[in-house]
């Protein structure tokens, strides 16, 4: 430490160089030492600008709010995509083929291609739908139920429900769809694939829509935090100064904002994350009604740990980065003079 | 201890502080810094903290040439230079013990290294019962004891104090001196600026008297 101290050393021959080839032993436990100094001001730093935040509640709030607006914007974004996404594939991995029979049709042709078709490798399964059942089902759901009392006669079709085995996709399900369709006993055969097709792509769109929204605010919380660190580091003008004095290094100086930028990150990925919990918390019983309207089994799914975990790092390292920034421009102006 | 060479500060308005400057300070010395303000005292003390650089000349403390000393190497350097200011400099968002003990966490220096070394400090400068104690509520004169603790807890080979005496009364400049004065029988090398003639006078000790950026007597020991 002290280079020139003439009472530090007792050693006969002034001026000695440190003791660096016998000193193996000892130079190894100086840095030991530093060593632990060093993590002992990280952690000390890490504590004290934590608490140092804590003391500021109402303006550390204010600040953790915001980031926790700005991470939980696009994180509701992409949670809502995930779900309609999942909602897709749930129709989907449920698309049959109605093949719709033509009205003369006999009851035992009907009974006698359904079975052929049970046979084949590229259909897992066929039911039958009488008109009869149609109606009743129909009756049930559609809610204008006294209306069709009214009827003299049963107007729906009898209809095949053919379910594609899951290995049937893309063309092959199209050439079943134009086989099923220009047999004699059927009228027409509907596979209302198109609207999952055009769901993927809006999905596709949007996605890249909320990447561009996180990219944006990402930006901006990197500016709101670097302005915190700013303010921060100007109220500290004074300490900086001494510390540059008595020989505090950059990174010593550096540390404590470094670390305030890495808590409002991290807290305000925190809350956000809280904040995600609750909006699908409120929605989840709306949601569990309207599938059940549509005979679903959907549910809500919000972020796995894994995404939470990564959201409240994204968040905590946008932080420091804004920190950086910040500290980068500031403190090589603040030098004493 | 501190050599200054044909040394000339020139700033970029165009002002010259100091003008061809030759200084020799031995180890163990305690000299005195005088001259109206504007002769180069700030400056002077500023080049060796190298807080600023010189435009022409060569420095050199404790065997070092400061000019070999690159950006990065400033805060080990001053590490082993302990400065006392007029207006003390000490931080009033923490206590008496932790201003004195910045520099030796700054050094990083260990927990238990630190308690002994700031209370070793502050009894010399006789404030050891004022530890917990924020610097706001003390005396002027205590205010400095706690400044001059701070720049010897780190046991530099060299002090600058910059008017250390500049607001207090005759009473408790002498006693600052007194202490200025134990530590240089400890053998560390003090370079205090200061008006105060008289005490100069009552201390005997070697003056180096600056005028318009020029060392006018006492650069060199006799």
């Amino acid at each position: 430490m002290n280079r020139f101290h003439p009472k530090r050393k007792p050693a006969p021959t002034p001026r000695k160089p440190p003791p660096r080839p016998q000193g193996a032993i000892q130079s190894k436990a100086a840095w030991r030492h530093r060593l632990e100094a060093w993590q002992a001001h990280h952690s000390n730093c890490a504590l004290e600008s934590l608490l140092r935040l804590l003391r500021t509640p109402l303006q550390s709030t204010l600040t953790w709010l915001v980031v926790a607006i700005a991470t939980a914007l696009p994180a509701t974004l992409y949670v809502a995509l995930l779900n309609i996404e999942s909602l897709g594939y749930h129709w989907q991995d449920s698309s049959q083929i109605s093949v719709f029979i033509k009205p003369a049709a006999k009851t035992n042709a009907i009974d006698k291609w359904a079975d052929t078709l049970r046979a084949r490798s590229d259909i897992s399964d066929v039911v039958y739908v009488s008109p009869d059942q149609a109606l009743v089902e129909f009756k049930t759901y559609s809610g204008l139920g006294a209306v069709l009392d009214d009827l003299t006669e049963n107007p729906l079709p009898p209809v095949l429900l053919v379910q594609p085995s899951t290995a049937t996709t893309g063309a092959a399900l199209e050439s079943l769809l134009t086989e099923l369709a220009s047999n004699g006993l059927s009228d027409d055969a509907r596979l209302d694939m198109m609207w999952v097709k055009r769901l993927e792509q809006l999905v596709e769109l949007a996605s890249r829509g909320v990447f561009f929204l996180a990219a944006l605010l990402a930006l901006g919380l990197l500016l709101v935090v670097g302005n915190t660190i700013r303010l921060a580091i100007e109220s500290r003008r004074d300490e900086i100064l001494v510390v540059k004095l008595v020989g505090g290094t950059d990174a010593y100086v550096r540390r404590p904002f470094l670390y305030t930028g890495l808590w409002y990150g991290l807290g305000g990925g925190l809350i956000a994350l809280l904040l995600l919990a609750l909006g699908l918390a409120w929605l989840e019983a709306p949601v569990a009604s309207l599938a059940e309207l549509y005979q679903s089994e959907f549910s809500l799914s919000g972020l796995s740990l894994t995404h939470s975990l990564q959201l409240i790092l994204a968040a905590g390292l946008i932080g420091l980065a804004g920190a950086w920034l910040a500290v980068g421009r500031h403190l090589a102006q603040i030098a004493p003079r | 201890m501190i050599r200054f060479q044909n040394v000339t500060k020139r700033y970029a308005t165009g002002q010259e502080a100091l003008s061809r400057v030759d200084i020799q300070i031995d180890r163990g010395e305690m000299v005195f810094l005088t001259g109206h303000s504007g002769a180069g005292k700030s400056t002077l003390m500023k080049l060796i903290m190298l807080m600023e650089r010189p435009s022409n000349g060569h420095i050199e403390i404790g065997g070092r040439d400061t000019s070999a000393i690159r950006r990065s190497g400033i805060a080990h350097y001053r590490r082993d230079i302990g400065v006392v200011f007029q207006n003390h400099q000490l931080l009033f968002d923490r206590s008496v013990f932790d201003n004195v003990a910045l520099p030796l966490q700054v050094a990083g220096y260990q927990h238990s290294d630190i308690g002994r070394r700031v209370r070793a400090a502050l009894d010399k400068v006789g404030l050891l019962h004022k530890e917990r104690v924020n610097p706001v509520t003390l005396s002027g004169g205590e205010q400095q004891r706690v400044g001059i603790a701070r720049a010897v807890v780190n046991k530099p080979a060299l002090v600058l104090a910059d008017e250390p005496t500049g607001n207090l009364d005759p009473e408790l400049s002498a006693e600052i001196m007194t202490l200025f004065r134990q530590f240089n029988e400890l053998g560390v090398t003090l370079m205090i600026a200061t008006h105060d003639i008289d005490l100069i006078e009552r201390m005997n000790k070697r003056v180096l008297q600056l005028a318009e950026g020029r060392v006018i007597a006492g650069g060199v020991p006799q």
